[in-house]
């Protein structure tokens, strides 16, 4: 008896659609039918119809020979991606049933409507925190998910209904975007595997903008290797459509899977490991550490001095590019618009305070504070000094180290609720993930164990610019020889 | 010294917005046609629709640096694009994309001939930069009982706003300098001018002092979109400030509107409520880089600019700068010049005609420089054979009629000379160049003026006059008229 769908890999989807032993509609009916009766609230918005007729276009060109290199595989996409056949909301109510024109550059590299395109098909949209905005799913519009390990916990934040579904075997493989840490941080609570690719790897066209320097779009998927594939689809330049496009051409990320990791120096900042570091986090990573040593990788202290000021420099830089981008949502053309206002002033008050949640809001005049005359200097500009100050730590740090590895986040992902009133406390667990993104590199994150409350652990892997195909293969040599990526959470069918 | 209105010094400043003339728009493919429907020349990235992205339009840069390099302008290696924060219904993205702290064109200059009295003044006026942005839509009041629409057709439409320093000293200069601008960005191609469709859009910011006291504060009027507006607003509100002042009042900082039925201007804005627009660069768009070979072949594809060619027309014609710059208004008129002075070998004749009369005629027909009637062999010829003694100036006008009315605008010269020729005998136009018969006339004429011969002989050169006049009049305008002053000197004995 073969492997059901929702354990198979994606090669091993893949394979199974092209000799012929599934259909891609049989596929996609299987995950759709785990998706209606899942109550995590994962999934935003389902279109069966939409859904069966891509897998129908997909077995057709799987009959002529002609699909794509994923063809027929089901995938669901985070809701910032915008997508024709399905609504976007960006987890906001400013947005509830808005449907794009358009696809994102991400969801046409991944679907089957172009030619070259992978081919998979869309089973849905997935829940986030609302624009982006968040670390626990819990500033969605539309309710929170629950962590598939553990009901009671959120599933990290903000592709908070990716990483569920992952890891609830709803989907996959999903799309997700890393702006601070959304890709990370959630894979590492849900025990799953996601790569943020090098800023401008992924095309933004089609993703709705939270912090236009800072947002990157990125797979998540079970393994390295299902995500190497994934990335490899999904990246390539799209320069005339996204002037942030890196021009570098389309990669095989799955290339260096299997690259040796003998001699390979893993650098380790020690300002990942200090008192705020959860022991129970503690005690995996150095475990994981270990097992890489053990594979032939040696470890190289490295200083990252500039880690704990990547705080105050994100929630500078992040909030006033947001103030911008969100400056759109004014009622005027789409979206949200309230129903009974005095003048233009007051439909733009009444709109953006109805149709914007707490953080967004929060977000928006902090960014507005920021860039407002006489502040432009000593916040933002004193920012961005220190964030390319953050940048060249990095690459003195990589002169020592071909990778650097650490924690995601400092502790397990926490209760539902807990942090909900304390946006500074939820701000701060962004530590590890924010150095990252503020320079723009790699970074991946993949389960190394289990921690406080069986709750997963994920270890952080960030590389130099564009070497993705190092971090895929020290996470394939470490998935290779031990089994945390295939471990399945407690009374999951 | 500038002119002083009642013993204040005006100040002027300028910011031009001129709209590229690009196919498609600064940061999306859409196109850029004036005049369609309302929304059919918008796409999502002009309507800010969730996802889209600004990706700049090359041709937009391009122009800019064509402006730059006609100007005498530094283009910027490297400059930024930032965002103008602001809210309003015809600005799809809630903030414009502009450029601020580092323009693309940096400095430069804009030399113009300025009438003063009876002489004629070359004025420059620096600029101080001219950076790329995109135009808003425009919110539709008219239509719509109770409500506003939206027409984004012009979001996104390429713009170069080119400012000044303040160095404009009445609104004299302020009209030519905005002629001269006008005139180099429509030569060089980057806009087309129209002032009526909004391609090329005026503010100006105009001040007042008692001369050597710092500058005072100005008030920028909006959106002249005319020559003749424009001086009629400056006018105003010169007058409006200084009455302000003189009554007491100190002038607040403000951006006012020129009611052309009125012709007054009218506050829209004060300081006071200046928007704080947030401005910082544009994280979807990279730094403009325009790497030096760039503009060295920009440099070498463009076309002789304005100021080149009058240099040139100074040089190589022998023409006073008046005149060349005069004939440098336009690329058809300079052409046009050219053309005449190398069919007839007269290029002082040519300019007097083309400056005179066929402008004239030009200007009463409505009809511009590419679209004359009369080709320049045609002109050429004419011109050839008023030099050549053949007719006069007065009877070529006669010949210029006719060969506008023919509008046979041959371009051959030989085939232009005959049928200049033929025009001149069918109408009988030949100067009288029997001297004999002439010298009867004037004998005639000065037998019937006595007073005018005694004044004359008395040293007043201005009696002469007298005579000429019935000596054309008898010759019935074919004497030449410096064979008979030739003639007068002779027997007058002087």
């Amino acid at each position: 008896m073969s492997k059901p769908l929702h354990d198979q890999s994606l090669r091993e989807l893949s394979a199974s659609l092209r000799t012929k032993q599934v259909s891609a509609v049989e596929v996609a009916q299987h995950f759709l039918a785990r998706i209606q009766a899942d109550t995590s609230g994962s999934f935003l918005a389902l279109n069966e119809e939409a859904t069966l007729a891509q897998a129908k276009a997909a077995d057709a060109r799987l009959a002529a020979g002609t699909g794509g290199c994923l063809e027929g595989v089901p995938l669901a996409h985070k809701d910032v991606f915008v997508t024709r056949d399905f609504a976007t909301t960006a987890g906001s109510k400013m947005l509830q049933g808005y449907r794009s024109p358009f696809d994102a550059t991400v969801v046409q590299k991944l679907g089957g409507s172009l030619d070259g395109a992978a081919g998979m098909v869309t089973l849905g949209k997935l829940n986030c925190d609302e624009f982006a905005m968040g670390s626990s799913n819990e500033n969605s519009a539309y309710g929170s998910v629950k962590n598939p390990w553990n009901a009671a916990r959120i599933p990290g934040g903000s592709s908070g209904g990716s990483a569920a579904a992952v890891a609830a075997r709803l989907t996959p493989a999903a799309t997700s975007t890393d702006t601070g840490g959304s890709i990370r941080q959630p894979a590492s609570f849900c025990g799953i595997t996601g790569i943020k690719p090098t800023y401008g790897r992924a095309s933004r066209y089609g993703m709705i903008a939270y912090a236009s320097s800072l947002d990157q779009a990125g797979p998540m998927a079970r393994s390295a290797e299902d995500c190497a594939l994934l990335l490899s689809a999904m990246c390539g330049p799209d320069v005339d459509r996204d002037a942030t496009s890196l021009d570098v051409p389309a990669e095989n990320f799955s290339a260096h899977l299997n690259d040796s990791l003998q001699g390979v120096r893993i650098g380790i900042p020690k300002e990942f490991f200090g008192d705020g570091l959860a022991s129970d986090v503690r005690t995996a990573i150095d475990a994981a550490l270990k097992q890489l040593e053990a594979l032939g990788a040696k470890l190289v202290p490295i200083a990252l001095p500039r880690t704990e000021l990547s705080i105050p420099v994100y929630y500078i830089i992040a909030p006033a590019e947001a103030s911008s981008n969100l400056s759109r949502f004014d009622g005027v053309k789409f979206g949200h618009r309230a129903k009974d206002f005095t003048d233009l002033v007051d439909m733009y008050k009444k709109t953006r305070a109805e149709g914007f949640g707490e953080e967004v809001k929060r977000r928006i005049m902090t960014g507005a504070y920021v860039l407002s005359h006489g502040y432009y200097d000593a916040y933002y500009l004193q920012a961005q000094k220190i964030r390319r100050m953050i940048a060249d730590d990095f690459q003195r740090a990589f002169a020592e180290c071909d990778v650097i590895a650490g924690p995601v986040a400092p502790t397990v992902a926490w209760q539902l609720g807990e942090k909900a009133d304390d946006p500074v406390a939820n701000y701060l667990a962004d530590i590890f993930t924010l150095p990252a993104s503020l320079a723009g590199l790699p970074g991946m994150s993949l389960p190394v164990g289990l921690g406080e409350a069986k709750m997963p652990v994920g270890l952080q892997l960030i590389g130099n610019y564009l070497q993705e195909s190092k971090l895929l293969n020290v996470a394939h040599q470490f998935q290779m020889n031990t089994d945390f990526h295939t471990a399945k959470p407690e009374g999951l069918s | 010294m500038s002119k002083l209105v009642q013993g204040y010094e005006v100040v002027i400043g300028f910011e031009t917005h001129a709209q590229l003339s690009t196919q498609s728009k600064i940061f999306s493919r859409a196109p850029t046609a004036f005049g369609a429907e309302a929304n059919t020349q918008a796409c999502a990235v002009d309507m800010a629709l969730p996802g889209t992205l600004p990706v700049m339009n090359v041709g937009a840069v391009q122009r800019a640096i064509e402006f730059g390099l006609a100007v005498n302008s530094h283009i910027a290696e490297r400059s930024i694009f930032a965002r103008k924060n602001y809210f309003y219904p015809d600005l799809p993205k809630g903030y414009q994309i502009s450029q601020f702290e580092i323009p693309v064109v940096q400095g430069g200059e804009v030399s113009f001939f300025l009438q003063e009295g009876k002489e004629t003044v070359r004025k420059t006026v620096r600029l101080v930069r001219a950076h790329l942005e995109e135009d808003a839509g425009k919110s539709l009041h008219e239509d719509f009982v109770g409500q506003s629409g939206i027409d984004l057709n012009r979001a996104g439409t390429p713009l170069l706003e080119i400012v000044t320093e303040p160095d404009m000293r009445s609104s004299e200069e302020a009209v030519a300098y905005a002629k001269e601008l006008h005139k180099i960005v429509t030569w060089i191609g980057i806009c087309d001018g129209n002032m009526q469709e909004g391609s090329f859009r005026c503010d100006a910011n105009v001040s007042v002092r008692k001369p050597g006291a710092p500058l005072g504060t100005r008030r920028e009027i909006k959106n002249l979109n005319s020559f003749k507006f424009m001086q009629q607003a400056i006018d105003f509100e010169v007058r409006w400030q200084i009455e302000q002042i003189e009554d007491g009042h100190a002038i607040e900082q403000a951006t006012v509107l020129f009611d052309p039925d009125t012709g007054e201007t009218r506050a829209m804005r004060t300081k006071e409520d200046a928007a704080d627009y947030r401005y910082f660069p544009d994280p979807d768009l990279p730094p403009l880089v325009i790497a030096r070979e760039w503009v060295d072949r920009v440099k070498s594809e463009m076309a002789e600019l304005p100021r080149v060619m009058a240099e040139r027309f100074v040089g190589d014609y022998a023409l006073p700068d008046y005149d060349a710059t005069t004939l440098t208004q336009s690329k058809a008129m300079a052409a046009y010049f050219e053309a005449t002075a190398k069919a007839c070998g007269q290029p002082k004749l040519a300019s007097n005609w083309i400056m005179g009369e066929v402008s004239r005629r030009l200007n009463a027909a409505d009809v511009g420089f590419d679209n004359l009637p009369v080709s320049s062999a045609q002109l050429g010829a004419l011109i050839q054979r008023i030099h050549d003694g053949t007719i006069s100036n007065n009877a070529g006008k006669e010949v210029f009629d006719a060969l506008w009315q023919n509008a046979t605008a041959v371009l051959d010269n030989s085939k232009a000379l005959a049928e200049v020729d033929a025009l001149i005998e069918a109408k009988g136009l030949k100067q009288m160049n029997d001297t004999g018969a002439l010298e009867a006339i004037i004998d005639e004429v000065l037998a019937a003026n006595p007073k005018n011969v005694e004044e004359f002989k008395a040293g007043n050169a201005k009696a002469l006059n007298g005579l000429v006049g019935p000596i054309m009049k008898a010759s019935k305008g074919k004497a030449n008229p410096a064979q008979v002053n030739a003639l007068l000197m002779k027997k007058l004995g002087s």
